[in-house]
């Protein structure tokens, strides 16, 4: 019996790994071998996808970019580590022997619409504990790990916790944010297509914590991988018992509803996701009230991203101190950082926090995929800053990258090379915050289109200076007058732009000076 | 037809965000979101038409007309820009005769492809990215993958 593992992954289906399970079944049943082909979730190693992996006495050994017209030769050759694909030991491959995996533990290993398979890998550990503890016992956990929240903003997930557990009201909710439109990442993705049930796990510890009983997914329309293995993982935890009645049997109810989004990037805004929840338009809202006192429907919810879910079991399994140890200063625990753009090595690497830029990007990524120099790195998605070369030695820490202006956000980190136009780059996020803004406050909704407009200008070569100041005075009124990131963090990649490149705004495009 | 949209959304009218699903499932269903539908829809929802009219209005997945036979998105965000994604854009719409306007979304001549910029499918270190009549592509190369989309526009005239 030959047992096959090959990912269902997003980033391994766009590159052809459904092609190649087919070949496999295909090959299979014409040499009446017997073969087990489980799908499971990606390693994270997208540079080798499709990646199969063999299972043998031994564990586990891969073979990289495979194709379908390859099949028949590993095969032939009994899945030999001489053939040309063979990586070796799948955790001998130094990305994934670096990592320390505690969120993408099961990731690219198990089944993940496997119950049982989540089970024997330690799954559930978290809500075993949950169920013994009161809920202030739990929200005592969280509050201790120092879990920040991963969506971006890195409030502290405790507090928050503590807010809903604190709120009167007749009904509350959990809504799992999972619209990850920021370029650069994919860590929700991929635990969401690799581990759905980590995700239930994490939600219903939260529901148990905060006294909620009814917890919705909103999900981006980008992501149909992700929404078909949700959908299946939630039916499954219902005919199991995971949820319902008497969810997992904590002796409280608990249910999740996955809830599709329509194509906004504004909704990964908490108060624009609420808006949209309710059938509205995906408008921001003010804030005060906080949506831990008056979110969905007017109730108490604690809103939070998917990573920041499937940080908590571990957090109830081990204990809020062993997180807390784990990482540097106030940025506790393991953050999945996403390796990505114009990167040799991309993928998912999960580390503590603590590791350096530089180090994810020359050391783990190996340097841009197109061979070419560096020359600027984008940090925490389309509103995050651009950095130059110069400066990677800075290490991933929430509050060093706050005192540079730049933020860690979700944890992407964009790669360009040396043939990157900064000034074409600012002049994006103009564009894209004029397309995706929710129109609410005229900075964001007026002044991303003048942005555009005036940074056109400068690259034309218009009154550069003026221009340049012009930017500076409205990036200024954006920042001041928005109500949310949205228009008050498109500056950042504007101005960090501006700051660190300033060679790419003299007005003289790249291609005429060389 | 009426009768076909009002049996489609009817059961989303007591759901959270009802309205969204409603719609989803007409986009879903014809391809677009009728304006004849509007009333309708008001009038089931219990708000103004306005109202609906705006949710629409909001969504980009909501087409208010049919979309060509082939809908083709291409990741325009920045961790593809990074890996060429603007002259993969570019090469596509110049081979179906579309002007260059990487962020406008529209129909080739012949309403047999629409192209549509999209921002981030979480392709991000297997760029440049699209989605093909909803199949996930990655590591484009701009050569093939223009002409795949030239061959789709020119096909079954």
């Amino acid at each position: 019996m030959i047992k096959l593992f090959l990912p269902l992954d997003s980033a391994a289906v766009a590159v052809g790994a459904d092609a190649v399970a087919n070949e496999i079944l295909r090959v299979t049943a014409s040499r009446d071998t017997r073969v087990t082909l489980t799908r499971t979730g990606s390693r994270g190693m997208h540079w080798l996808e499709p990646m199969l992996e063999i299972e043998d006495e031994n564990g586990r050994r891969a073979f990289g970019n495979v194709t379908s017209e390859m099949v028949a030769s590993l095969f032939d050759t009994d899945f030999s580590n001489d053939h040309p694909a063979a990586l070796g030991r799948v955790e001998e491959i130094d990305f994934l022997k670096a990592q320390t995996r505690i969120i993408f533990t099961r990731c690219g290993i198990t089944n993940p619409l496997s119950l049982d398979d989540y089970k024997q890998h330690t799954g559930l550990s978290g809500l075993g504990a949950a169920t013994e503890m009161k809920p202030a016992a739990i929200v005592d956990e969280v509050m201790t790990s120092g879990l920040r929240g991963r969506g971006g903003a890195a409030f502290p997930a405790g507090i928050k916790w503590n807010t809903v557990l604190g709120a009167e009201a007749d009904q509350k909710y959990i809504v799992c944010n999972a619209d990850e439109g920021d370029s650069g990442t994919f860590a929700d993705r991929m635990i969401m297509e690799g581990d759905p049930f980590l995700l239930i796990e994490g939600m219903l510890i939260a529901g148990l914590g905060v006294g909620a009983t009814k917890g919705f997914i909103y999900l981006r329309s980008e992501y149909p991988v992700a929404e078909r293995i949700l959908g299946e993982a939630i039916k499954i935890a219902r005919t199991t018992g995971l949820l319902g009645a008497n969810a997992g049997g904590s002796g409280k109810a608990f249910d999740i509803e996955l809830f599709m989004g329509a194509g906004a990037y504004i909704c990964g805004e908490e108060t624009s996701l609420l808006e949209s929840l309710e059938g509205k338009r995906g408008q921001v809202r003010a804030k005060p009230p906080l949506p831990a006192l008056e979110g969905l429907h007017g109730k108490p919810t604690l809103v939070h991203n998917v990573i920041s879910l499937c940080s908590v079991p571990s957090i109830l399994a081990n204990g809020g101190a062993w997180y807390r140890d784990l990482g540097m200063g106030r940025s506790t625990g393991t953050m999945p950082f996403q390796l990505a753009g114009n990167i040799k090595n991309g993928g998912l690497f999960e580390a503590p926090f603590g590791v350096s830029l530089g180090e994810l990007v020359h050391g783990i990524g190996g340097g841009t995929r197109s061979g070419k120099p560096v020359r600027a790195v984008q940090v925490g998605g389309p509103l995050g800053a651009y950095l130059p070369a110069e400066m990677l030695d800075i290490k991933m820490d929430y509050e060093a990258f706050q005192e540079i202006g730049a933020g860690v956000g979700h944890g992407g980190i964009v790669v360009f090379d040396d043939t990157a136009n900064l000034a074409v780059q600012a002049k994006y996020a103009f564009d894209f915050c004029a397309i995706e803004s929710c129109g609410k406050c005229t900075p964001c909704r007026i002044g991303s289109v003048r942005g555009s407009e005036v940074m056109a200008k400068v690259i034309a070569g218009n009154d550069v200076a003026d221009n340049l100041t012009l930017i500076a005075d409205l990036c200024e009124v954006m920042e001041d007058g928005s109500l949310c990131a949205m228009g008050g963090m498109t500056p950042v990649p504007v101005m960090s732009a501006i700051e660190h490149f300033p060679e790419d705004f003299t007005g003289v495009t790249v291609a005429e000076e060389k | 037809m009426k009768n076909a949209a009002l049996a489609l959304i009817k059961p989303y009218v007591c759901d959270t965000g009802g309205l969204l699903k409603a719609l989803n499932t007409l986009q879903k269903t014809h391809g677009y979101i009728d304006a004849a539908l509007i009333p309708l829809i008001a009038d089931t929802f219990n708000i103004t038409k306005a109202e609906v009219k705006g949710v629409i209005s909001f969504y980009e997945d909501f087409r208010r007309s049919p979309a060509g036979k082939h809908v083709i998105k291409i990741c325009q965000a920045e961790a593809c820009q990074a890996v060429g994604a603007r002259k993969l854009m570019e090469k596509t719409r110049r081979k179906i005769g579309l002007p260059a306007d990487n962020l406008a979304r529209d129909t080739s001549v012949t309403n047999r492809v629409t192209i549509s910029p999209v921002f981030c499918l979480g392709l991000c270190a297997s760029g440049p990215a699209a989605m093909v009549d909803g199949i996930l592509r990655g590591r484009l190369d701009e050569d093939d993958f223009s002409n795949e989309i030239k061959a789709l526009e020119g096909a079954e005239k």
